[in-house]
């Protein structure tokens, strides 16, 4: 009973209250979607979002890590989650004749999506994370913009003698029984959807963990440090491109896995998805969600992805009225006493804060 | 100090332009294992761009800085720190959002060898690892009298406390030799006087070297063994406390004609 006790104290000590409470509603809500899945009580509209919402989720994860925890401003997320996808999509194809079982493609396609976006994010930080400045927003902006023209020209196609290439024109000669899987600015055509909710919340789930751990550790403290003073945390030893490189690479894979998990859950998925306004779309549930705070990050991109869902009703006046509660929102979470308010809130809570001695 | 030891820092004709300006020139000193030994000179006389020079923040133009015996003609800010240079700052540099005790964490990074993997995955070295930086950040907390402000945010300590917070995290990483770039400023005469003991206690506790920046002079010629005076980049003056109070020189750099 003792140790029970302790555990649960544990559980939402300082040190581990935020990491908690992202478990927790994660696994709460997966509970209760499953719940309703069951009874027949969500509409197939909202059944349809159901993976994307967990995509996004990973997706906003990683560049608050890079965001948030690293600062240093990311605009080519939905890059890194194309990358994901297309590679992701290929695998699939490639692997179907293989490997019948859905479950095992998908967890490889996430897996490679995630090394091919990482190794992607590496490069790009070679030459730009040893820059003080804003120089990863713009390469990263570019970044984006290419892989979308890139993926926009290029053909890939297989069949029994293996995988086939070409770029700008469609020179594919694919023997009988072979089978297109990038098709240019069709995108990928035909892709079996082997995407599964649960898979999806493991993802959520795996992200929590790997950025929490990161966070809670030597390298994690280092990117805090450099983001907070660049010039003393060289002084105490810390290599700092090294240590950004590690939150860029960490949120690029994340977002590889996203988009991988995406991209298998629709047969048709085009270039042009993986664009700046889902760049940017996924900067606002970070912001939103609140810089370095995991937990927001998860709500913020669920009440965003669903808004518009919603507000469908409303016809012409959908996209006025989702800008408002942005801003709204924006305004509030940044609002000294809606601050305090949570904190007395915070407060208490059974298990809430231990005090602390303040000045 | 007997001059046959082979001294910890051993600066020879140091010196840096900045475009056609000389800032520093022909500075060369020695300090030697557990001295303190202070860096004065009137405002603007290139104090601090020894310091950067020293710790590599600015690459020299001329001259050498050997540390224990070693050249480190080659070596960046980072590889100065490991090899046993450790500084604060004239304008504090703390990490202001992070708590007490993390900044002097953050300040054994290097004295940490496990790996991410063990990091994301838990391991038993990860948290055996932990356990010992958390028990040694503590101690030195409590050796600068940090050790109950330990969960608050760096950010929010009296200015006093900010200063010592700076001097536990440069002590983290275990250096051979400390660089306190105006440790007093801002503080009033009594914690001027806790930090004079605390200096000594550090050099005689780490049997570690101190070169220290200062103006408050009761702080300089309390603790310093030797001094160095610094005017115009040029070296003005050297030697203990007593001989600096009576140069002439000195005194005319100071107040004037």
């Amino acid at each position: 009973m003792e140790n029970m006790k302790n555990f649960f104290r544990t559980l939402f000590d300082n040190n581990h209250r935020s990491r908690t409470v992202s478990y927790l509603i994660v696994i709460i809500g997966y509970a209760v979607i499953e719940l309703m899945l069951r009874t027949g009580n969500l509409s197939s509209m909202f059944q349809s979002l159901l993976v994307p919402v967990t995509c996004y989720i990973v997706a906003a994860l990683g560049l608050n890590l890079n965001v948030g925890v690293s600062g240093e401003l990311n605009l080519g997320q939905a890059g890194f989650m194309s990358l994901g996808a297309f590679t992701g999509v290929c695998l699939s194809g490639v692997l179907a004749p293989v490997i019948s079982n859905g479950i095992i493609r998908l967890i490889l396609a996430i897996v490679l999506g995630a090394l091919v976006a990482s190794l992607f994010g590496f490069l790009i930080g070679i030459p730009v994370l040893k820059l003080q400045g804003d120089y990863l927003a713009i390469v990263t902006l570019a970044f984006g913009e290419i892989i979308k023209s890139l993926v926009n020209n290029l053909f890939i196609g297989f069949d029994q003698n293996g995988m086939q290439f070409s770029f700008v024109e469609n020179k594919l000669n694919l023997a009988p029984g072979g089978k297109a899987l990038i098709s240019g600015p069709m995108g990928a055509t035909g892709t079996q959807r082997i995407s599964t909710f649960t898979i999806g919340i493991i993802l959520v789930l795996i992200a929590l963990t790997i950025i929490y751990n990161i966070i809670y550790s030597r390298s994690g403290r280092a990117i805090q440090a450099c983001r907070d003073n660049r010039i003393a945390a060289e002084s105490v030893g810390i290599h700092v491109a090294n240590t950004k490189m590690l939150a860029f690479v960490i949120s690029a894979a994340l977002a590889g896995a996203a988009g991988a998990l995406y991209g298998l859950n629709y047969s048709t998925l085009v270039p042009a998805k993986f664009d700046f306004n889902l760049s940017i779309l996924v900067l606002v549930y970070v912001v939103l969600g609140g810089l370095g705070n995991m937990t927001g990050t998860i709500f913020s991109t669920i009440i965003l992805v669903l808004l518009p869902e919603l507000l469908r009703g409303l016809r012409d006046y959908r996209m006025l009225i989702y800008a408002v509660v942005l801003i709204v929102m924006m305004i509030l979470s940044n609002n000294e006493k809606v601050k305090e308010l949570l904190a007395k809130a915070r407060q208490s809570l059974p298990f809430g804060r231990t005090k602390e001695v303040e000045e | 100090m007997s001059e046959d030891r082979t001294p910890v820092l051993d600066v020879q004709g140091l010196g840096i332009d900045f475009g056609g300006l000389t800032a520093v020139n022909e500075f060369s000193l020695r300090v030697f294992n557990e001295e303190i030994v202070g860096l004065i000179g009137p405002n603007g006389a290139g104090k601090t761009t020894v310091f950067n020079m020293l710790t590599k923040v600015y690459q020299p133009s001329r001259g050498t800085i050997s540390f224990c015996g070693q050249d480190t003609a080659k070596l960046s800010v980072v590889e100065m720190n490991k090899l046993g240079i450790a500084r604060t700052f004239q304008n504090i540099r703390l990490f202001t959002n992070l708590s007490v005790l993390d900044n002097v964490r953050i300040g054994m990074h290097n004295k940490i060898t496990y790996s991410n993997i063990d990091a994301v995955f838990r391991l038993p070295k990860y948290y055996q690892q932990e356990k010992e930086v958390e028990e040694r950040a503590m101690e030195l907390l409590k050796i600068f009298s940090l050790a109950d402000k330990a969960k608050i945010t760096a950010g929010n300590l009296p200015y006093g406390a900010q200063r010592r917070l700076e001097i536990a995290r440069a002590m983290a990483t275990e250096p051979k030799l400390l660089l306190l770039d105006e440790p007093a400023a801002g503080m009033n005469p009594q914690e001027t006087e806790e930090l004079m003991s605390m200096i000594r206690f550090v050099r005689d506790h780490f049997r570690i070297a101190v070169l220290l920046i200062e103006h408050d002079m009761k702080l300089v010629m309390g603790i310093c063994e030797r001094i160095t005076v610094l005017n115009y980049g040029m070296m003005l003056a050297e030697g203990t406390p007593a001989e600096i109070q009576a140069n002439p020189q000195v005194i005319k750099a100071y107040l004037g004609e």
